[in-house]
């Protein structure tokens, strides 16, 4: 068992002992390194200016991934590099390129918030290639500036990252991927029985662990967990971080289904997911932020049971399900099973998720899924409507239909369900008594995301329009993507 | 399709330094991408610094009737609690009006009021240890609502009235009338720095404060008035704000002061930053209004009459909303003649926190409800909005404002005439037109609106500047002014000013901190004045410099005062030319001083609030908007398809920044008047106050097609620095063609009623308009 964790930073492994389970990245390069080029906005992972880039091996060169410093703990960086806008500039105090087409392009002008826009840009420069306008957005989706407008930092992250990288991390690489490879590969647990930070690395370690620590609290990406301990002043003695464990971020899959990990992260999960429908791949797109999505979980996003998780509605409609492990034993549960009422699910002490699977679409089977929020981007839902419906000539043969936002757990719509039954889709009196039952199968609340008459409105009207979108695909229902394809107007 | 923006338009250069007219960066930008711009949270705190966090009470207001600190104390890390009875001077930091509590007495206005403070070792054992405090509170019914405050008649202030002819009359014998009642959402500023100070005890019972705010000298004054000390004892120091947009203009002080009130308790520097919540909770925002008015117009839109009512929810205190609420009654106008009008304003006191200055400082809400009339006489006539807007300009023979100033410099219609050609305004909503007839769930709107912003602050004493420029032997610059730098490119702007005059290059000249013991008695960096004042005082104290090196080259080389120039970093004496570092060498050697201040005060104001008259602008900054939007009618949700602005900034000082200026304002706008959107529970307690509920604009909000250029000018007709003009809060108003499009698109679903909208235009409000149209 190792007692400290080990990390690259500036082409040198980094050792640290003295590591609180509550210690934030954020907290230790500002107050203990004097790394203070990385800026605290908001505490709570929704701004940006905290974003730092890890870095991690994935066989042939390092994998860079923005995440935001201030809801990630410390313990977690483990086994990776770590990248901050401090180090970007060192070698002859030369500009990144990033750095340059920030200056060049006037992406800068308060300032505050532009190490974090460094950083998430950082991250693309070293992505796939040539990036579209869009993949800019989405990068940048998680970065709030408040002086700018944008306009100059997508002009700089389209011309900073328009080629091959080329700088001192691409030249560094093999001597990184040669570090990163000789990090221990050891369990990790720092502190003692009653106060630690652990991370085992196989699905037998942690529910070894687990068994003996049922008090300890679950972290995959702490996107949540980050929350506690930032804002609620929570503190949480023992954490065990699910991120190193090898089994949970396991894909596999075939022409039914598709598994996943529960420490999967949306970000790898995403490309195996559209493969179902490109409304998944939408709703994952404006899910958090690229550094949310980087961190957290499909997973944790089941496991914390969420009224208004994104991932739940969408998999329930989907009809997937849960295996559950306790010790050695485990359990397989439907997933609208999973979830009882508000803030308690069916999962028992010393229990831990341990995967997902999701069925494949059939050839009669359209999915739709509509995410409404204030903002589009980077926003919690108000009402996420998921629609799993059969059509044989032109009849409605199943249906699955299931809310986020709109009753104390993600729910199916039973009365409506039933009366969509056998209907044809051209029906337009049956489909609207339909419509109407949504008023028996729920009753929202009111908050400061959206009132109940707007979540039923927009509830019976995504129904409607995913109807009307199965049964006359020509219609233009969306003011942003249409499916995957371009624009309808 | 990315448009570059118009950049391009700089003034051919006299000689090889010029730099005023060019796309200097911003001259932290370097620092800014590095992280190494040291914000006031980066600094090194000095060994020994304390932390202090706030303790507030549940309750929106009351008395309190019982405390206990016990747990608080005892907390690890705890060092002190601060009460009001520790305060050894007067515990108030308002800018003016005598009721801000520093720390409140006895009794609750707000929630979030500050009772007691904490200071501790680390700022999380500070943080954790608040929230231990016990206070009781016998609550008090609580008033939260403009509307509730003025139906029992609770003013912060006396109303205020401008008012022209009858409008009553004229309404009743116009041939169509409108009468509407609508609500203007808040907005919270959402700087990313969030609030900050750092207090250091000096010798004698000085104190140092490190404070992000726009007016240092102010928080110098309510420190050393809390301490009982005279303000020379009190030393404020702003280098950089991480953005601040009104924020920091008085709400820096409470925090400022609790830092300096740990300091000389403990007598350890001591710091306060805000968390994010409490930032939101505890500091006042965009004023909230309801509007109500009664328009009378002829067939073609044209007003004869205005009669309009606007509420305002001010918060517990004045803070500074005598000089918004002004503003917003200057501006309901916009570029719009109104011949019998009547402006009623209504400042509310309410239980909630005390709003405050933003960006446009009243102003936009103004100017929404003009527009919000021009969108709906459009509506109710069945005319183009755009002709309805025109036919309302202010025009030759009507050019004299409700408040009895005449326009000089107008512009407006020639700037719509350019916008309505260049965006193609005709030929799109012919396109609309066809698009919504289409399209049963998607609508578009499109709308072009006119911005007509004043410039100067309406309190006429804040139109001044001071400036402190010294000249180094070594040729090198240092200039400091009381202007402060929140990302707006003022001190780019002031050291382009100053290089200039000069004939130096940008690199000799070095931008210092603001701070009050370099130049005292400065006024808040806002109102856009930033460069106007501190831009002429720096040029005047650089000139008086010049002056003596010009008398001292006289003597050197016996040339008359014309033969003396400066330029490309030299100095030409006749034919004599010797570098710009060499004569400052020389002037110590034949000592002449080469410091010298400089001040400035703006000329032709006159306005006089007592008695309503008088001129309270220097001139007025222009600009136009035009935009385009798709809202989906199942949902709620919309998207900006494309903006074009044409915006006059007279001469522009550095086209880069000011370009800046108008796309940062004008998004910020859209967010004010679409997503964001300030909630507050039925207990007055707001439950949105963190970026994971209150939504500012993304990227993605920002349309592709966006257009932005500067209008070609012959420069300002005043005089002001090199003939520009003021830049930072008119854009803000260009995003009224955003919620007017979006009117528009919910006008197109039923040509027989008018939309009824309120702001911000979230979906939710989008899709209630929209049904009203259906039935």
């Amino acid at each position: 068992m190792r007692n400290s964790i080990e990390f690259i930073r500036n082409g040198q492994v980094v050792r640290i002992d003295d590591v609180d389970p509550t210690d934030t990245l954020l907290d230790y390069l500002r107050l203990k390194d004097g790394s203070c080029g990385t800026k605290e906005g908001c505490g709570e992972g929704d701004c940006g200016a905290c974003t730092v880039v890890l870095g991690s091996h994935d066989g042939k060169k390092i994998n860079y991934r923005p995440i935001n410093s201030c809801i990630t703990l410390l313990g977690m960086i483990d086994g990776q590099e770590l990248v901050t806008v401090d180090d970007l500039s060192i070698a002859e105090n030369a500009l990144h390129p990033v750095q340059a087409a920030m200056v060049d392009n006037h992406g800068s002008q308060c300032g505050f918030c532009t190490p974090g826009f460094v950083m998430s840009l950082f991250a693309l420069y070293h992505g796939d290639g040539k990036p579209s306008r869009q993949m800019v957005l989405d990068q940048i989706a998680g970065n709030l500036c408040r002086c700018t407008g944008y306009r100059p930092i997508v002009d700089a992250g389209l011309e900073a990252c328009s080629g091959q990288a080329n700088d001192q991390f691409t030249a560094q690489m093999s001597d990184k991927n040669t570090l990163l490879s000789g990090l221990s590969a050891e369990d990790l647990l720092i502190g003692n029985e009653g106060r630690f930070f652990a991370a085992p690395r196989s699905l037998n370690a942690l529910a070894k662990l687990y068994t003996e620590h049922p008090d300890a609290t679950l972290v995959a990406g702490a996107t949540d967990v980050g929350l506690w301990i930032t804002k609620k002043l929570a503190d949480l003695p023992k954490i065990i971080h699910l991120g190193q464990v090898a089994e949970l971020n396991n894909i596999t899959e075939n022409n039914q289904v598709i598994t996943i990990g529960a420490g999967v992260s949306y970000d790898d999960a995403a490309n195996i997911l559209s493969s179902i429908d490109p409304d998944i791949t939408e709703v994952m797109r404006r899910i958090g932020s690229t550094q949310v999505r980087a961190s957290a979980t499909i997973g944790g996003n089941v496991a914390n049971g969420s009224p208004i998780g994104d991932m739940p509605p969408m998999l329930i409609a989907l009809g997937a399900s849960l295996t559950l492990q306790k010790g050695d034993d485990s359990r397989i549960l439907a997933l609208e099973d999973f979830f009882i009422s508000y803030g308690k699910q069916d999962r028992q002490q010393g229990e831990f998720l341990k995967d997902i699977t999701i069925p494949r679409l059939r050839d009669n089977e359209h999915f739709r899924s509509y995410k409404i929020t204030k903002r589009f981007d980077q926003d919690i839902t108000s009402t996420l409507g998921a629609f799993l419906i059969s059509v044989d000539r032109g009849i409605i043969s199943g249906v699955r239909i299931a809310y986020g936002g709109m009753a104390e757990i993600p729910k199916r719509a039973n009365s409506a369900e039933k009366l969509l039954i056998g209907v044809a889709l051209d029906d337009i009196y049956a489909i609207d008594v339909a419509i109407k039952s949504l008023e028996n199968d729920f009753s929202p609340l009111t908050d400061m995301r959206a009132s109940d008459h707007y979540r039923m409105t927009v509830a019976q009207n995504l129904l409607r329009k995913a109807l009307i979108e199965i049964a006359n695909p020509a219609t233009a229902t969306r003011i942003i993507n249409n499916r995957g394809q371009d624009h309808v107007a | 399709m990315s448009h570059r923006r118009n950049v391009e338009t700089e003034p051919p250069t006299l000689n090889s330094t010029a730099s005023v007219g060019k796309s200097i960066t911003h001259d932290s930008a370097e620092q800014h991408v590095k992280g190494s711009a040291l914000y006031i949270d980066d600094i090194r705190e000095p060994a020994g610094t304390l932390h202090v966090a706030p303790i507030y009470s549940d309750a929106t207001s009351g008395r309190i009737t019982a405390v206990n600190l016990d747990a608080v104390k005892a907390a690890k890390g705890v060092i002190a609690v601060l009460s009001a009875n520790d305060i050894p001077g007067t515990n108030d930091c308002s800018a003016a009006m005598g009721d801000d509590p520093i720390l409140a007495d006895d009794v609750i206005q707000f929630h979030g009021q500050v009772v007691f403070a904490v200071v501790a070792e680390t700022r999380n054992q500070a943080r954790k240890a608040a929230k231990l405090a016990i206070i009781e509170v016998a609550e008090t019914a609580a008033i939260l609502t403009a509307r509730q405050g003025h139906d029992k008649e609770q003013n912060i202030l006396p109303p205020y009235q401008f008012k022209r002819g009858n409008a009553d009359k004229s309404i009743k014998a116009a041939k169509h009338t409108h009468l509407e009642n609508f609500t203007i959402g808040g907005q919270e500023h959402f700087y990313l720095e969030g609030q900050i100070s750092m207090a250091v005890p000096k010798d004698d019972d000085e104190m140092l404060v490190y404070v992000s705010s726009q007016h240092p000298s102010e928080i110098q004054h309510n420190v050393a008035h809390m301490l009982g000390l005279p303000n020379a004892a009190v030393t404020c120091e702003c280098r950089r704000m991480g953005g601040a947009f009104g924020g920091k203009e008085t709400q820096s002080a409470q925090w400022a002061c609790l830092a300096a009130l740990a300091a000389h308790v403990t007598g350890h520097p001591a710091k306060m930053r805000l968390d994010r919540d409490d930032d939101m909770m505890l500091t006042g925002k965009r004023h909230d209004f309801e509007c109500n008015y009664q328009a009378g117009f002829d067939d073609l839109g044209v007003l004869s009459a205005v009669e309009m009512t606007f509420l305002s929810r001010c918060g517990f205190s004045c803070d500074l909303s005598l000089g918004v609420n002004d503003r917003t009654m200057f501006h309901s106008d916009n570029s719009y003649y109104y011949d019998a009008v009547t402006i009623n304003s209504h400042r509310i006191k309410t239980n909630t926190v005390s709003n405050t200055a933003f960006r446009g400082f009243g102003g936009p809400q103004g100017m929404l409800f003009a527009e919000h009339m021009m969108s709906s006489i459009a509506a109710k006539l069945k005319i183009d909005p755009l002709d309805i807007r025109k036919a309302n300009l202010y025009r030759d023979g009507h050019e004299t404002t409700p408040y009895g100033m005449k326009i000089e410099d107008n512009i407006i219609a020639d700037v719509i005439e350019e916008l309505e050609e260049s965006s193609e305004y005709r030929i799109r909503r012919n396109e609309i037109e066809q698009f919504n007839g289409k399209n049963p769930y998607l609508k578009k709107g499109i709308a072009l609106t006119p911005v007509k912003f004043g410039i100067s602050f309406t309190l006429k004493h804040l139109n001044q500047a001071g400036a402190l420029v010294h000249v180094y032997g070594d040729g090198s610059v240092q200039i400091n002014h009381g202007g402060t730098e929140m990302g707006q490119g003022l001190n780019t702007k002031v050291a382009q000013i100053v290089a200039d005059e000069f004939g130096i290059s940008l690199d000799m000249v070095k931008i210092t901190a603001t701070t009050t013991d370099k130049v005292p008695n400065a006024s808040p960096t806002a109102a856009s004045a930033g460069t106007d004042l501190n831009g002429k005082a720096a040029q005047n104290a650089v000139i008086t410099i010049k002056e003596r090196l010009i008398k001292l080259a006289m003597q050197l080389y016996q040339v008359t005062e014309n033969e003396v120039a400066f330029k490309d970093s030299n100095v030409h004496a006749a034919s004599h030319i010797l570098s710009f570092a060499d004569l400052a060498k020389q002037a110590i050697l034949e000592r002449v001083s080469l410091s010298s201040t400089g001040f400035y005060a703006t000329p032709k104001i006159t306005w006089d609030r007592n008695t309503t008259s008088g001129r309270p602008f220097l001139y007025f900054a222009y600009g136009a908007a035009c935009a385009e939007v798709t809202i989906d009618t199942l949902t709620g949700e919309m998207k900006v398809d494309r903006v074009d602005i044409l915006q006059d900034v007279g001469t522009s000082l550095n086209p880069a920044i000011d370009i800046g200026q108008i796309e940062g304002g004008f998004v910020q706008g859209m967010g004010w008047l679409t997503t964001e959107e300030l909630v507050y529970d039925d207990k007055g307690r707001l439950t949105t106050h963190a970026p994971s509920t209150y939504k500012i604009p993304t990227a993605f909000d920002v349309p592709e097609d966006f257009r932005v250029n500067l209008r070609a000018s012959e420069g300002n007709k005043e005089d002001t620095i090199h003939k520009s003009k003021a830049v930072g809060e008119p854009p803000i108003m260009l995003a009224n063609s955003v919620f007017c499009a979006i009117f528009d698109a919910i006008a197109s679903l039923n040509r027989d009623k008018i939309p009824h909208l309120n702001a911000p235009a979230t979906p939710e409000e989008i899709l209630r308009a929209a049904g009203e149209m259906k039935s």
